[in-house]
């Protein structure tokens, strides 16, 4: 689905300045001051660029420290197709868990927000794209069960512009019906799903999970969109509008509640889990 | 043949035969001659041919059958498997979506909702239904429909058929994602029967924004997959003549699908694919129907909807806890249950 128009879309590494006090921001090209950028949680000063962070740093702004347990753990993506192509899958899974630490696109697991109970995920663009496999499908799955189970928020961080992993094909694919399936009984149970989406967010994640929040965020700038802007730009054969598939072209749609800077996003969800009480049985 | 770049060379020996057997069944009439043996003799090589062909069809051939422009679409299938259609048209939000078509019919006696990927018989029609791919407002328009079909418990027959779900700029604004996304959601839990057959092109999300159901049945030269072959042999190889190849790894065919615990059953084609008789491929397809359909009407909704949540929620090979893992593999070749539903 996305995969295709993703393939320039690289994430370039932060390059250190000398003294290591400095930093280039990797889409304006300015020298910013690293202090800086941490205080405003991986963002450039400058232009508002919101850096990539991994899962951990995720958890670390949006959940209460110390809560965090993470669930479902101990899943490991097989190599069902047998996908060997340029590069096998099985290769190519070894090389993200190596760069990552992670044992695959996305972790789940119990915590606090502002002393709120809820069962948070978040997924990880540096692992294969953020792509959803089998084991992503199950642990957003097993994720969304257990909110169901102990009746709390459920809030889901998706970085994904891989979409529906290619190398597990139709697996893939029907990741989006588990994951959604799942979206629907927790609806039904009462559950609140707060989706956080950030850059990128595309093909099968977006016609999926992502898409379905009962409030639904977004980090400023971030692609969010179905098909890539390759794919649509090779089939219409035109230049795409300026900003397009971004949050705040969303927004604009009314596809999005709100784009929050990364320095407000946990209070911004505080509130919306202040509002929204789970009520007590269904 | 070759339309739409589809390749059928397997076809030629078969057309090569049945050209030889026309020729003498035309030479026999003129000259009066008994030549009953042998062109008896032929067709039965042609039959056997065909099954060979059939028996030896790459993933990338099926897909090429599955694209054929002789082969029987949605329309065909509305004449031939319905009573009575009444098309509904319109999303009541933005308009009207030719590349879907919903409507009431009757099914073997039993109204129901009909909802199938238009693709066209000839170019103005399929210019008109943009070739199977739809907007959101297609997606939109049945579910629109769906939810008045669960009012009255009429079952939903879809039928699939589409190379994906079209990428546009206005289709993006107007949220192709959000609308497969809210499809796929409302068809788990939808308090009514769903039977879903792919008839041809199951284009990735396109396909699933109609595809979720009690059952999915699958026509034996259909193909169900996550990106096109031609996507994935560009993503890969940069370049999308690598098809052929990106079919065989993709995994794509009925086979692959049924093997996967995904498809319920694979529907037989006539011999040689379904354009060779669309007919008997029309009819195939409405007796497995109404075997399915027989089997799932009159279940109560929460043990229905019990019995799709598994369906999908069972979906993946994954290992857990080392050793565990084994329970995907050990189902036998390519059988893809997952260790989820044991584990859990
Ligand atoms: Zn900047």
């Amino acid at each position: 689905m996305a995969w295709d128009s993703f393939k320039r879309i690289r994430f370039r590494k932060k390059k250190e300045m000398p003294g290591g006090l400095w930093m280039r921001c990797p889409d304006c090209e300015k020298s910013v001051y690293k202090r800086a950028v941490e205080e405003l949680l991986q963002v450039c000063p400058e232009c508002n660029y919101h850096f990539e962070i991994s899962v951990h740093e995720r958890i670390a702004q949006l959940v209460d420290e110390g809560t965090f347990a993470e669930t479902a753990t101990g899943l490991r993506a097989t190599d069902p197709l047998e996908f060997v192509a340029v590069k096998a899958y099985c290769d190519r899974l070894e090389a993200a868990r190596k760069l990552t630490g992670l044992e695959d696109a996305c972790i789940v697991g119990t915590g606090k927000i502002a002393g709120h109970d809820v069962v948070f995920g978040a997924s990880d663009s540096r692992f294969l794209r953020g792509s959803m496999g089998s084991v992503v499908g199950e642990k957003f799955t097993r994720a969304v069960e257990l909110a169901t189970e102990l009746r709390v928020p459920f809030v889901f961080v998706s970085g994904s512009g891989g979409g529906a992993r290619m190398d597990e094909g139709v697996l893939s694919l029907m990741q989006m019906a588990k994951t959604s399936a799942a979206l629907g009984r927790y609806d039904e149970a009462g559950g609140l799903y707060v989706a956080l989406l950030t850059n990128p967010t595309m093909g099968g994640c977006m016609a999926s999970f992502a898409a379905l929040g009962d409030v639904t965020l977004a980090e400023p700038r971030a692609l969010l969109g179905f098909a890539g802007p390759g794919v649509i730009k090779n089939t219409i054969r035109a230049d795409l509008p300026k900003g397009f598939q971004r949050s705040e072209f969303l927004l604009e749609h009314g596809f999005l509640d709100m784009v929050v800077p990364r320095v407000e996003q946990k209070q911004v969800i505080a509130r919306v889990l202040d509002h929204c009480r789970i009520r007590r049985s269904a | 043949m070759a339309d739409n770049g589809t390749d059928m060379d397997f076809e030629g020996p078969i057309l090569e035969l049945r050209r030889k057997i026309e020729e003498l069944e035309s030479f026999a009439e003129s000259t009066e001659m008994d030549l009953r043996g042998q062109i008896e003799q032929l067709r039965q090589r042609c039959r056997e041919l065909q099954r060979e062909v059939v028996a030896k069809l790459t993933p990338w051939q099926r897909v090429q059958l599955a694209r054929h422009p002789a082969r029987p679409v949605f329309s065909d299938y509305l004449v031939q498997v319905f009573d009575d259609p009444l098309e509904l048209h319109g999303d009541q939000a933005f308009g009207d979506d030719a590349a879907i078509y919903t409507g009431f019919a009757k099914f073997r006696g039993r109204s129901v909702l009909v909802v199938g990927h238009r693709k066209g018989k000839n170019t103005k029609e399929r210019i008109a239904c943009n070739f199977g791919s739809a907007q959101p407002e297609g997606y939109r328009k049945a579910l629109l429909k769906m939810k008045l079909a669960e009012k009255f418990r009429l079952p939903i027959l879809t039928f699939i058929d589409t190379p994906g779900a079209y990428p546009g700029v206005g289709a993006e604004e107007r949220g192709q994602a959000h609308a497969i996304a809210r499809n796929i959601l409302e068809m788990s839990r939808l308090r009514t029967p769903i039977v879903c057959l792919v008839i041809g092109e199951g284009g990735s999300g396109g396909a699933l924004g109609i595809g979720v159901g009690d059952r999915v049945l699958m026509l034996e030269n259909a193909y169900y997959s996550v990106i096109s072959p031609e996507g994935c042999s560009s993503i890969l190889w940069k370049t999308a003549e690598q098809a052929p190849r990106a079919a065989a790894i993709l995994k794509l065919t009925a086979q692959d699908l049924h093997g996967f615990g995904i498809v319920d059953q694979i529907v037989p084609e006539p011999l040689g694919g379904a354009h060779q008789a669309p007919g008997e491929a029309c009819r195939n397809a409405a007796d497995a129907i109404a075997e399915h359909l027989d089997q799932i009407v009159g279940t109560a909704d929460e043990r229905l909807l019990e019995q799709r949540y598994e369906k999908v929620r069972r979906i993946g090979v994954f290992l857990e806890g080392g050793a565990a893992s084994a329970a995907a593999s050990s189902n036998g070749a390519g059988r893809a249950v997952a260790p989820g539903a044991t584990t859990r």
